[in-house]
Parts: C-alpha cells; structure tokens; sequence
C-alpha cells in the first residue's frame, strides 16, 4: 500500500543562479523514521530541506512522499509538508494563540493536535495571550515548533532546529519528534546539536556536491 | 468554531492589517490630504473644480489604494511566512486571491465609501454620489487585483514598492478613464451604464487572472 511509503528521493540535484548546489542526492525516509543532514556551511543543507519541501525546483531527480510524485501533483506533496526554516515566521501583532488558531484552521482539518496541546507540549501556555514581540528568540523557536504540530504534515523538515533553545527546550523538541514519530510522521533535519536524533542516519553533504560537474 | 482555510487566511490577513498601526487608516488619510489641497490650491472656482473632480477623485483613490499594495506579500515573503502559506493543502492562486480581496476591504472599500465627502469638497451635485462609490469600489477591486501581481513580481527586488507604482499605474489608465467617465457622466446627468459596465468587465477578467498570475510570481520567488 502506497500510503505506507515514507519519503523517497532519487537523483535530486538542484542548481540555483546557474550554480550547481546538489548533485545526484538519494535517500529514503521510512515511515516513523528521521535523517540527519550535516555537512560544512554551504554544502546546501537549508537549499536540500527547501528542495524537500517542494518550495525550489529540483533540476532533476524524483521526489515523493507516501507515493505522491512532486513533478507529478506538487500541491498534494506539498500538502504532506512541514517546514521549520530560518525564519520563524511569526507576526509581531499576534499573539501565539491567535497565530496557532489560523494555522490550524489554515491546515483545515488535517490538525493532529489542537493549538493547547502545542502550546503545553512546547511550553508555552502561559505565554498564550502574550503578543509575539515580547516573545525572545528562543519563545519564537518554541512557538514555530509548536506551528509545525498543528498543521498535521507527515514530513517535518527540520533547519538547524535547535538554534535558540534551551535545555529545556531541547528535551521539549525531542518530545515531540518523538510523538510525531510515534504517529507514523517523518523527519528531517539539518543540526549540530544533540536533541534525541543522535542514533539516526546521517546524510553529509560535502563541498564535493557543490563543485563537481559544473556543467 | 472551526473556520475553512481561506476564511481563516482573509480573518488574518484583515487582523494584521488593522493592527500594524499606520496600514490600517494611512490610505484614507492620504486620500483626504491630496485631495483636499486641489480646492485649496486651485481656489474658489466651483466650475474647474467640477470639471476636474470626477478626474483627481479616482486618481486620488488609486494612489491611496496603492500605499499599502506593497506590503501585499512582502512582509509574508520577509518572515518566512510565505513558505509556510505555500505548504499546506491550500493552493497558491487561493492564497494569492484572498490576499487581494482582503487588501480591496480593508484599503480599497473605505476609499470608495469615503468618496463622497471627498466629492462634495470638489462641489459635485449630490445625485452623483451612489455613482462615485460604485465606481470607486470597481476601480479599487481591479487595482487590488491588479496590482497584487505586480506585488508579487516587484518580491525581493530593491525599491520595491516605487517599481510596483511604476508597473501598475500605466496598467491602471482603463480604469481611470472609465470610473472618471462614469462619474463624470453622472455630475452631468448622462447614463452612466456603458462606463460602469466596463469597468466592471475589466474587474471580472483580472478577478480570473490576477490570483493565478500573482501566484506563477511567488512561485519563482519562492524558488529563487
């Protein structure tokens, strides 16, 4: 049964601004499994996650998740889809009640968890009604990861994720991997910190992708 | 209460806007100071004023209406917000359509409804008033519209928002011609249908082209 296939890539290569950033990049991710992405800055580990998401165009290669072709139905991947990147994406206005309930009714009944949940999970409930400018930087970290429980995708792609937190914080973020996980759901993740991914795969992305085969 | 994905998008999307402070009264503020100096600067001359006012009114209005169009995708592009709205199960040309609706309440339709005292100032008779807004409410919508896709491709690009007014205001000429000639036509008692029907057309055709354009634009920008 297809719905039983993890994420699947073969061949992906990338090129961006006539560059080539990945080259011949291939992997599975199974169903309730995790990678770990490492390699020096700029071997293309946030392009590679963004490649992931279906948010860039991969210049060749197959990408899919539970047996949804990218090339072939790009809103039904992107669907399965959740990205934690650079940016945290969060509105100052907003407080993170508020910004939870819209992802939630954005991601229109494929919630997993309610917006209390998230927020208990990642330790932010007493913050609810706090608007986000007052939030620090590892609040807003807590509040993306939080983001990223409601919306009910099946692939977390992870960038550095654990930039920001605290210890705290770490061990809140390898709960909740780990129930997403549990659930079935995929992961992952560009890190060089330790949160409970340690024992996992490890993809390197080396300056070798980067140069070889100009052409 | 569990609201669909685009309602929730435009209840955001008008939340943001009405809380960001200036974006949410700078047009009609604009609007009301421009618009104003022209019988101020012109002077007690109720037949010129007549004569130009159907014109400065939409002129007006459009300028007004194009303030905040910039800020249509940028600040989602800036914080990583866009990323997170082109995942999901909600596809692109939707997001990119209620992003432009919801800009066309909270900016544009103030504007047209706020028209008439705006025209009063210029001395049109008060007959003209329902059609003043009628064609002010059409000649935003189509500039929300419009304009949303030259938001989407000015993303990214420094001086962002003088290339947008640069793009967008020659695209803006019909609907200038036809909401002045609207209300013109009815400051001077003539039928009022042709020109309103117009511009209402141009309103439906970027209605269906706009989202779709607007979103192709983000793509690349996302992309890049």
């Amino acid at each position: 049964m297809s719905d039983q296939a993890g994420l699947e890539v073969a061949e992906l290569g990338c090129r961006r601004g006539g560059r080539r950033v990945l080259l011949d990049v291939t992997f599975a991710v199974p169903r309730g499994g995790a990678l770990v992405v490492t390699g020096p800055n700029g071997a293309g580990k946030s392009t590679l996650l963004r490649v992931l998401a279906g948010l860039c165009p991969p210049s060749e290669g197959r990408l899919a998740i539970a047996g949804n072709v990218l090339a072939e139905d790009p809103s039904a991947y992107r669907a399965r889809v959740g990205l934690l990147g650079h940016d945290s994406a969060i509105k100052l206005t907003e407080t993170p009640a508020e910004a939870l309930r819209f992802w939630t009714g954005y991601a229109g009944g494929r919630s997993t968890a309610s917006p209390s949940d998230a927020l208990a999970a990642v330790g932010l409930l007493e913050l609810a009604g706090l608007p986000c400018r007052h939030l620090s930087a590892g609040q807003r970290r807590r509040l993306a990861l939080a983001r990223l429980m409601v919306r009910g995708a099946d692939l977390w792609l992870l960038d550095e994720p654990a930039v920001g937190l605290d210890a705290d914080g770490l061990t809140r973020l390898g709960a909740v991997l780990a129930r997403h996980r549990a659930t079935g759901g995929m992961v992952v993740a560009t890190t060089h910190v330790e949160f409970g991914l340690g024992g996992e795969p490890h993809l390197t992305l080396g300056p070798a992708s980067l140069d070889g085969l100009a052409a | 209460m569990s609201r669909g994905p685009l309602a929730s998008l435009a209840g955001r999307e008008a939340r943001l806007v009405l809380r960001s402070g200036t974006d949410a009264w700078i047009a009609l503020a604009f609007a009301a100071i421009a618009g104003g100096m022209f019988p101020l600067g012109i002077g007690p001359e109720p037949n010129l004023l007549l004569r130009i006012g159907p014109g400065v009114l939409t002129v007006v209005a459009l300028l007004a209406a194009l303030l905040t169009l910039d800020r249509l995708f940028q600040g989602d592009f800036d914080d990583g917000s866009l990323d997170q709205l082109a995942l999901g199960g909600v596809a692109l040309e939707l997001v990119c359509a209620v992003k432009m609706l919801t800009h066309w309440a909270v900016a544009g339709a103030p504007l047209a409804l706020a028209g008439p005292v705006l025209a009063l100032a210029f001395g049109l008779p008060v007959e003209s008033l329902g059609v003043v807004v009628l064609a002010l409410l059409l000649a935003t919508l189509a500039l929300s519209l419009i304009g949303g896709i030259g938001a989407a491709l000015t993303l990214g690009a420094r001086r962002g928002g003088a290339l947008l007014v640069v793009l967008i205001l020659p695209l803006m000429v019909p609907c200038l011609v036809f909401a002045a000639g609207a209300i013109d036509a009815a400051v001077q008692g003539l039928a009022v249908t042709s020109h309103l029907l117009l511009l209402a057309a141009i309103v439906v055709v970027a209605l269906a082209l706009a989202p779709i354009t607007a979103a192709a634009a983000l793509r690349q920008a996302l992309g890049a």
